[in-house]
């Protein structure tokens, strides 16, 4: 069993599952990933979204039948290369084995003959090895003996590099949990001209490692003074932001000095360990409505998400203090308007030059109450009934900046009353990062002797008979490479003597 | 020379540089076709478009010509033999101009749009069939790879096609998180590494058509699969490639990647789909190194080694149509 679990077999089959077990992660939504997403998907998808569920299907990457394989894989991997350490340690304590009786029945065979004595062919041969970088052991010859070998080897470093490489799996293995464990990452949208205080509280969203403590949150706050977005304004890529930058006030404790600090997307601010990324942006405009009583049930920013590049959105605002009824409306928010009959409003430009909203209104119960969480960006509509206009059909507000629009049935009124950008905000602790980049870096440095290094024996083997002596080459090749042929070529080049003429081998050299 | 004039030459210079790999691929394919009437592979002398006999390393010449060639005093087949060696290096001339033509569309391109040309996927194809040209004409000699000729120029011009069709975009700003120079070393390790397996999967594939064949081959044939190297020359060139794209494919997903994720994202491992497919190809290149190094694992290695490919080429392309919207990459 034991046996089977660390063959190189089983290894590669986990190692096969593994990235087959990885793809169902990239076509489902995954809730770490993108949370409203699997919303979206799971209201699109009644019928699969429990089955899927149980299937682990939205956290591929923490499921069991995942975690199962990179468990398995890692027990092989651990099974595979402590012993392997062991005989590595004895291996490299050890000298290079003897030459074997007979050399030409190895793979690469080399012979020549030559006038000079034994001992003095071999010393060569010691000294040729050796300046190869190969390990050389001289037991064999003796001085004056008609017979002897040279045994060499090299390319010790082949297997450090394969251990090594196999270690630093498991040490980014480690450094991503405890990255996931002990960190955190949450994220929260803030309109400009507010503010944000670090404090789970605050966050829209938020997932924390296993052992996240509410310590962890560095005790800061920042206010968003001003958000940017430089535009392309002309040609074929009109409308693509080239560069977002939040200017923000933060201080990193109560009472600390406030400090400025320019936020771009690949500039976060950090603050302790906690590091603040701009990930998103959007807008909010500002709507007040007035319920049938005529008084301001509701004044303020709403969060619209926007939907494509053009920045049309989508939002809904939700007056549950309005009387006599709540109301609620719903639609889309487009920065610079655009009609046109097939497509209805769309968003001609993503900055704000000409505001619209076009919404829908309701009354009647939001479902507040029952304490079932609802999603801000999404209406219950059950217990909704949709304004009508005098003809049957669904009274619609299409309002601009600062217009009001009165409610059918004296019900209240709507004002736009303007429009800001907000941001999304990240904010996150990833402790491990440089336990995981570290493993990765060794690992690589554990790749690269792995693939390059050229682990071989050679020996070779002197013979005197009458006057003449026989030199026998041999090498044995354990990497991956093939070019052996070459090298014993080569060492037999520098074996004879180097001043016999016409001893240079005509064939090209290659390595 | 303004941005407009330069993305205009980059279009003219990709255009040409598709063609000309167009012309290499006919010379290939004469070469071989030519090479059809001469006597059987590798058994005589130092065979023209091979040489490579299958006990000894040594003979192999890819561009040796028969001694007695020179001068018109050799046989019937010694003149023909020089005829197809001369389409061999017409081909392989060409192929070099289209490089280098490819390589002026890079430049330009960047020209054009003041930083590197590596933001899409049109440039991204455009660059990456630079690379594999780049690794084959390099490894041309090291490695006698003049039988590679055929499939480097037809899948050249297949790419290009496919970007100049498809996936072409005019010269445009990049999105702001690809302002990072972790984009120039993320993206240009990447494309190293693609060029690097996509010269290994074609190697692969040959050597999997080869093994096959060597398996029935009849005495005497003198096609262009005949004419492949041995079958152990095949999977050790495929072997050899893949060991130089593998690290800096694990330097562009795992160590490169990570990083700029880390500054435009906030995390430096999201499995984001394209995170997915690039682990993907990683687990399957790294399976294959493994069975390459198992005894008698060579076929199942290559066979793997063209998974590898695929899940590349998905990753690249499939990624991209099948999810735009949901990865972060959808730009690239």
């Amino acid at each position: 069993m034991w046996r089977q679990l660390t063959s190189m077999r089983t290894a590669l089959i986990l190692l096969l599952l593994l990235a087959l077990a990885a793809v169902p992660g990239s076509v489902v939504p995954q809730d770490r990933v993108d949370a409203i997403r699997v919303g979206q998907w799971k209201n699109a998808n009644p019928t699969l979204a429990p089955i899927y569920e149980k299937l682990g299907l939205f956290s591929v990457y923490n499921s069991v039948w995942f975690s199962a394989i990179y468990i398995l894989l890692m027990v092989s991997l651990v099974g595979c290369f402590v012993p392997r350490i062991r005989i590595y340690w004895r291996a490299l304590r050890t000298r290079p084995p003897r030459a074997p009786k007979n050399l030409a029945v190895l793979p690469e065979f080399r012979s020549f003959e030559t006038d000079e004595p034994a001992e003095i062919v071999l010393d060569r041969a010691g000294g040729v090895l050796h300046g190869r970088r190969y390990r050389v052991n001289m037991d064999d010859r003796e001085d004056g003996a008609t017979v002897g070998s040279v045994a060499a080897q090299r390319g010790y470093l082949r297997e450090a590099g394969n251990l090594l490489f196999h270690v630093s799996v498991v040490v980014v293995l480690v450094g991503f949990a405890i990255g996931s464990l002990y960190g955190f990452r949450g994220a929260v949208i803030v309109v400009k001209g507010q503010g944000f205080s670090n404090s789970l509280s605050q966050y829209d969203d938020f997932v924390p490692g296993s052992f996240f403590d509410s310590d962890d949150l560095a005790p800061f706050n920042l206010a968003i003074d001003d958000f940017n977005i430089d535009y392309q304004r002309n040609g074929p890529n009109l409308g693509m932001p080239l560069d977002f930058t939040a200017d923000l006030t933060y201080q990193e404790a109560p009472g600390e000095s406030a400090r400025n600090y320019a936020l771009k997307v690949n500039k976060p601010l950090q603050v302790d360990d906690n590091s603040v990324f701009l990930v998103g942006n959007g807008y909010a405009p500002y709507v007040t409505v007035r319920d049938g009583e005529g008084n301001v049930a509701y004044s303020g920013p709403t969060i619209f998400l926007p939907q494509d590049a053009t920045f049309l959105s989508f939002g809904v605002v939700k007056v549950p203090d309005a009387l006599p009824e709540q109301l609620a409306l719903e639609g889309s928010f487009a920065p610079t308007y655009g009609f046109t009959m097939e497509r209805g409003m769309f968003s001609a430009f993503p900055d704000v030059t000409d505001p619209r909203l076009s919404l829908l209104a309701y009354r009647g119960d939001l479902g507040l109450d029952d304490g079932a969480p609802q999603s801000v960006y999404g209406l219950e509509k059950d217990e909704l009934k949709r304004f009508k206009t005098e003809d049957g059909r669904d009274f619609r507000l299409d309002l601009s900046l600062g217009e009001t629009i009165k409610l059918p049935e004296n019900a209240g009124s709507v004002t736009f009353d303007r429009v800001e950008r907000f941001v999304r905000l990240q904010i996150s602790k990833t402790p491990g990062m440089g336990v995981a980049l570290g493993g990765v870096v060794i690992g690589l440095l554990g790749v690269l002797c792995s693939l390059f290094v050229r682990p071989r024996r050679a020996w070779v083997r002197a013979s005197e008979n009458d006057g003449r002596t026989l030199v026998e080459l041999a090498g044995l090749d354990r990497s991956s490479n093939d070019d052996l042929g070459d090298e014993m070529d080569l060492l037999a080049r520098s074996l004879r003597e180097p001043a016999a003429p016409g001893s240079e081998p005509q064939e090209r050299e290659q390595s | 020379m303004n941005a407009a004039d330069l993305e205009v030459l980059s279009n003219n210079a990709l255009a040409s540089a598709a063609v000309v790999f167009f012309l290499a691929f006919v010379a290939h394919i004469w070469e071989w076709a030519q090479a059809r009437s001469l006597p059987e592979a590798g058994r005589t002398r130092k065979s023209v478009l091979v040489g490579v006999d299958v006990g000894s390393r040594r003979t192999a010449s890819a561009v040796a010509v028969p001694s007695g060639a020179h001068g018109g005093t050799g046989s019937v087949d010694e003149k023909k033999a020089l005829k197809v060696d001369i389409y061999g290096r017409i081909g392989i001339a060409l192929t070099v101009l289209a490089g280098l033509l490819n390589f002026v569309a890079v430049l330009t391109r960047g020209l054009a749009a003041e930083r590197v040309p590596w933001g899409n996927m049109y440039e991204f194809a455009t660059a990456g069939t630079f690379a594999f040209t780049a690794v084959y004409l390099l490894l041309l000699r090291r490695y006698e790879l003049r039988w590679l000729g055929p499939v480097v120029s037809g899948v050249a011009v297949a790419v290009l096609m496919l970007a100049v069709l498809i996936l072409h975009e005019p010269v445009a700003p990049l999105v702001p998180s690809l302002h990072s120079y972790w984009l120039v070393i993320h993206v240009i390790a990447a494309v190293m590494a693609t060029g690097a397996f996509t010269v290994g999967a074609m190697a692969s594939a040959l050597f999997l058509i080869k093994k096959r064949a060597e398996g029935r081959e009849t005495p005497g044939a003198t096609g262009y699969i005949a004419r492949l190297p041995h079958s152990s020359v095949l999977d050790r060139v495929a072997f050899r490639v893949h060991a130089f794209g593998f690290p800096i494919w694990t330097f562009a997903a795992l160590i490169a990647g990570p990083i700029w994720a880390q500054y435009a994202w906030g995390r430096y491992w999201g499995w984001d789909p394209k995170e997915v497919w690039a682990f993907i190809t990683w687990v399957i290149y790294a399976a294959y190194l493994h069975a390459r190094s198992t005894a008698g694992w060579k076929g199942k290695a290559a066979v793997i080694s063209l998974v590898g490919m695929a899940t590349l080429l998905f990753n690249f392309i499939g990624i991209n149509y099948f999810f735009g919207a949901g990865s972060l990459h959808s730009y690239a």
